[in-house]
């Protein structure tokens, strides 16, 4: 008795010890008072470089926090409590942020730099005048292959996935719009569209491809790609780009019937406190030199037209991940559905699934 | 005057279950009963005895039993011949020393051994019998759940063993009880609520498992635990995760009456 009373004295002392470390530590490093900006992102997406030299030529301190899925930055924010000054969430996440009222507006006039970004990234559906969001990074949904596995077989389209040759290839990204999505697009349909003859015929159409579905797998899918776990993913470009700079035999295409075209965008939740510095980073992440350095680190498609002068030419000229917007038929942008619509987009992706067995 | 002691000492207790027990069950229940879009509704059970669910709820029962019989049939042999080895408590370190890892990072090493360049590919290639697809498959889904829940049902079945009084062993072989009928009759009766809690332990929580049917078995198995998460989590229609979870509830409650204890009665 009298040891496990010892014990738990010592955990007990330890906790407090490293608690008052902890603080000690952060308040050597300034990390208490007005002078800090808490940026909010998703994990590995800033080159840290980037921050420190925010943070010399400001003198700011930044707290990098990382959010794994846009759900769950959503549910931070909501609950209030924490202080985040700058998030970045996904265009259809701004919509519903932009319902619930969690996003204060942006002062353009504190963001010089706005101009350099491509003027087809600004003014979209899910923010009319970039009132609250300003693009971080753009991509699309496509699929990645390894043409050594399929025999020197290339893929150009979503009705290419169909081919009795590839049964058991194919990798799908467990995200309901995705593939759903994938179903609509391959009968040359919206990606938003809301008829539900069209949404059942889709998901029929689906079904038939359920032969060739290897699994439904979430972020462990960069990783089986790059391990040729399976010949044919559906991912995003970004994850694409990953894998293909993991393992070079894979490839990279957007379907020529037309894809989804996404956004991360810097915006300025309700739970800022220095909301001054929050336009500061912004600024400043959209200056042309910084946004090709964070584009190269990252391996993302910046939207900022100016960076594209200061990175190289392989990669700005890499028609997969920068495409010819021309070339693609119908590149769209979610729509936030509604709760309803989204709720039967789930419903028909989760009875695709329960009919693969 | 004793009892209001007593009353105080369990005030902790009381306000734990309240607040982490009693408190979200209710909430959970109460959420069921709405929409998403916040209106009050019995859809949801409705919606829940339509055949996708029915057959999900199917489908993880099914399942759940597998990964049940299979940890028992694994565990209790093995938790019988602990009993008998010199350095028992050694012994169960070792089969107990993997829920010491993180859950995760055990399923993730399964993702590379099972892999179409993993190791047991590489063993099946090396005796003849060529590559196999082992990862998204029923058989490697049941495997991996069996690999996490052989613990639990390892360390209810051992103490049962333990408490054994090996003098009613011996004597049932005194009065000339072959092997088997000692263990038919004597031990197994003996042990059954240390192998009843362990089949509560692995059944209960295989239910609703949810990682592992995306990580191992690629989603080919839906359980009703990948439905509330897509619920919760995805669709954000509260009402219906809770309304599966609320069925969910019923199982396991229904699990405890039929596993539990019939001595009283």
């Amino acid at each position: 008795m009298k040891k496990l009373t010892i014990f738990f004295a010592a955990v007990f002392g330890a906790a407090l010890l490293l608690y008052y470390v902890s603080l000690a530590l952060n308040r050597t490093e300034g990390y208490v008072g007005k002078n800090t900006l808490t940026v909010y992102n998703w994990g590995d997406y800033i080159d840290p470089a980037l921050i420190k030299k925010f943070e010399k030529q400001t003198g700011i301190k930044v707290i990098y926090q990382t959010f794994d899925s846009n759900e769950a930055m959503m549910a931070k924010i909501a609950q209030g409590g924490a202080t985040f000054d700058v998030a970045v969430p996904s265009e259809y996440a701004i919509s519903k942020m932009k319902e619930d009222g969690l996003l204060i507006p942006l002062d353009h006039s504190k963001l010089p730099n706005l101009k350099y970004i491509n003027p087809r990234f600004l003014n979209l559906s899910f923010d009319p005048g970039n009132r609250y969001s300003v693009p971080y990074f753009w991509g699309t949904v496509g699929i990645v292959y390894n043409p050594g596995m399929l025999g020197g077989k290339k893929i150009t389209s979503w009705n290419d996935l169909w081919d009795p040759d590839l049964r058991n290839q194919i990798l799908l990204v467990d995200g309901a719009r995705e593939v759903i999505g994938m179903g609509l697009n391959s009968l040359h349909y919206s990606l938003n569209d809301t008829n539900k003859e069209h949404l059942k015929e889709a998901k029929e159409k689906l079904d038939r491809l359920v032969p060739n579905v290897k699994a439904i797998v979430g972020d462990e899918i960069k990783m089986l790609l790059a391990n040729e776990e399976a010949a044919i993913g559906v991912v995003w470009s970004g994850d694409a780009a990953e894998i293909i700079a993991e393992n070079d035999k894979l490839d990279y295409v957007v379907p020529k019937e037309g894809s989804n075209l996404w956004f991360d965008n810097m915006v300025i939740p309700k739970t800022a406190k220095n909301i001054e510095g929050a336009h500061k980073f912004i600024n400043f992440m959209l200056d042309p030199k910084n946004a090709a350095q964070n584009a190269e680190y990252v391996g993302y498609s910046t939207p900022n037209k100016k960076a594209l002068d200061y990175m190289p030419k392989e990669i700005t000229e890499d028609k997969r991940f920068y495409p010819d917007f021309d070339s693609i038929g119908n590149l769209e942008v979610y729509k936030n559905l509604g709760k309803r619509m989204l709720a039967y987009y789930n419903e028909l992706f989760l009875q695709f699934k329960m009919h693969r067995k | 005057m004793k009892t209001s002691i007593r009353n105080v000492y369990l005030l902790p207790y009381v306000v734990w279950i309240g607040i982490f027990v009693v408190a979200p069950i209710l909430l959970i229940v109460y959420y069921s009963f709405f929409d998403i879009e916040g209106k009050w509704t019995l859809s949801n059970y409705k919606m829940f005895f339509t055949p996708i669910y029915l057959k999900m709820a199917a489908s993880s029962v099914w399942y759940a039993l597998l990964v049940t019989f299979f940890s028992l049939l694994i565990a209790y042999p093995a938790a019988y011949a602990l009993t008998k080895t010199k350095h028992k408590q050694l012994w169960l370190l070792f089969l107990i020393l993997p829920t010491w890892v993180n859950l995760l990072l055990k399923v993730y090493a399964f993702l590379g051994i099972f892999g179409t360049y993993g190791l047991a590919n590489a063993i099946l290639a090396a005796v003849g019998i060529g590559p196999k697809q082992i990862l998204f498959t029923d058989f490697s889904f049941v495997f991996v759940s069996v690999y996490i829940f052989i613990p639990f049902m390892l360390l209810p079945i051992f103490n049962a063993l333990e408490e054994l009084n090996p003098s009613l062993v011996d004597a049932a072989r005194d009065l000339g009880a072959s092997a088997w009928t000692t263990f038919r009759r004597v031990v197994f009766p003996l042990t059954l609520d240390g192998v009843k809690a362990g089949c509560q332990a692995v059944f209960i929580p295989s239910l609703s498992l949810f990682m592992i049917t995306r990580l191992i078995a690629g989603n080919r198995v839906i359980t009703l635990g990948t439905a509330i998460e897509e619920h919760f989590l995805v669709t954000q229609n509260w009402g219906m995760g809770s309304t599966i979870a609320v069925f969910l509830i019923i199982a396991m409650a229904a699990v405890v009456a039929v596993t539990g204890n019939r001595k009283r009665g």
